[in-house]
């Protein structure tokens, strides 16, 4: 039961978007113009393509992300548990979280928290 | 508690004249029709309430007076005439764009904020998906948004929106992280991640009074880390009109523009929702320990009042934090959740985790 009301929600998703741009692509005109075509600019043509390599500190942000999501991850289970698994449950999950902290403090010293 | 207003009677009943009258595989497709329609229903308006909302409080917070033509003094009609043309603007796909990454975009977006939705406790027996790990889905599905939101930037081809969403992307991660840690904290508390039972376990008492000291921290903390995630002020860089026009979404137009806007909207109601949910009780009604009269009164008010109210309770308060505040810089906001929020949500899972063993909680 559970498993069709997933396929229900992602199909009333699709069927929600799709249904919308169908209505707007009846009722709306269609006209054509070369100028659309061009990225949206403050009127001078764009040089060059945006597709090119980036700023790495998002992507320095995005390992650091990883890192404590997956901490996350493996806390619920225990967070579920944790009023019956008692004392040595949270001793563990103190060492665990203990290691992370430490990695987040690591990261800190060597500045990879600020933005440069 | 109030068992008057039950949906799963009303549901058990519908079910069982339908299959009454047809073979239960028809009758449940079409259920499963009808689950679809009012979710869509739901979803459109209350986006409408809460953009005509926005605007009034807005309005208000600037000394301005807000929409007031359309349709009478209060300007009610003013959104739906808005939805209006937005259905009849022409959707045009820009030359340089990849295309099927940029008309796939708009579909996960609207995905994550329909999955969150329907993960919502309108009333008792009111939950669409059910399931015994229901909030951590909600946490898990939230998270395909900012995968649209990168698509809808990268695959435009223009600076401004790859901007806008690199900038949205690093944001919106960072601070999962935060709402991750308070909901967890939460769930230490409550023992449970089934969204149905964590509202049942607050039968006596919401979330918030229970837990008290980290309850209360983790609530601020889950406020402010699902403003940004919601992607509005002060956090709302990424679109930061003056430098990046429209942010990640400037290359769409009419209603592939509208899909972005209404999960903007969508995703604050979900925001709000969650947070009613875990910490102030769902659709369980206000309690106060001692005043029976006053507890029974409060029984006959249906779920889906209790619920809203607070959820618009928390979205007003949202609000007032984004009319109020100015925009942060991306360092600022960066600095904010990695120096502070973060590690302030990990000291207080600790402190809920001893008062919890301790049995400090009501």
């Amino acid at each position: 039961m559970f498993f069709t009301f997933i396929v229900v929600v992602i199909l009333t998703a699709v069927v929600l978007v799709t249904a919308a741009i169908c209505i707007a692509k009846l009722l709306a005109p269609r006209s054509f113009n070369p100028q659309k075509g061009e990225p949206y600019e403050c009127g001078i043509p764009t040089r060059g393509q945006s597709w090119i390599p980036f700023k790495a500190g998002y992507y320095l942000f995005a390992i650091l992300f990883l890192m404590f999501d997956i901490e996350t991850v493996f806390l619920f289970p225990w967070a579920v548990v944790a009023q019956k698994a008692g004392l040595v449950a949270v001793a563990s999950v103190s060492i665990f979280l203990l290691i992370l902290v430490l990695g987040l403090a690591y990261a800190w010293r060597k500045g990879a928290l600020e933005w440069k | 508690m109030n068992d008057y207003y039950n949906l799963e009677a009303l549901t058990s009943v519908i079910h069982a004249a339908l299959c009454g009258v047809m073979p239960e595989w028809v009758a449940l497709t079409i259920e499963c029709v009808i689950v679809g329609v009012i979710i869509i229903l739901l979803y459109a308006v209350l986006a409408v309430i809460m953009i005509y909302m926005e605007r009034k409080v807005c309005a208000a917070f600037q000394c301005r007076i807000g929409p007031n033509r359309v349709g009478g003094k209060g300007g009610l009609l003013q959104v739906p005439a808005d939805v209006l043309k937005i259905l009849i603007k022409e959707i045009f796909t820009p030359a340089h764009v990849d295309k099927f990454l940029y008309s796939l975009a708009p579909y996960l977006v609207i995905l994550a904020s329909v999955f969150t939705f329907s993960c919502l406790p309108w009333n008792n027996g009111g939950l669409i998906l059910h399931m015994n790990i229901g909030i951590f889905f909600v946490l898990a599905a939230s998270s395909i948004g900012v995968l649209g939101i990168l698509l809808a930037g990268w695959s435009s081809d223009s600076k401004y929106t790859l901007m806008g969403a690199m900038r949205s992307g690093a944001m919106i991660i960072s601070y999962e992280l935060s709402i991750g840690i308070s909901v967890l904290t939460m769930v230490v508390m409550a023992g449970t991640m089934d969204i149905h039972e964590l509202v049942m376990g607050q039968a006596d008492g919401w979330n918030i009074f229970k837990g008290h000291i980290p309850a209360i921290l983790a609530f601020i903390i889950y406020l402010i880390a699902g403003n940004a995630e919601a992607n509005r002020g002060p956090f709302d860089l990424a679109e930061a009109e003056q430098e990046l026009t429209a942010g990640y979404h400037t290359e769409y137009s009419g209603m592939h523009f509208g899909f972005f806007y209404l999960a903007e909207y969508m995703n604050l109601f979900i925001t709000a929702g969650i947070a009613t949910t875990i910490f102030l009780g769902g659709w369980m009604p206000l309690h106060v320990p001692g005043l029976d009269g006053f507890n029974a009164v409060m029984d006959y008010i249906p779920g889906i009042v209790w619920f809203l109210g607070k959820t618009f309770l928390v979205i007003f308060l949202l609000m007032w934090i984004r009319w109020t505040y100015p925009r942060l810089r991306i360092d600022q906001i960066l600095t904010l959740e990695w120096k502070y929020l973060m590690p302030s949500a990990l000291v207080v899972l600790v402190l809920m985790t001893f008062c919890t063993l301790m049995g400090w909680t009501f």
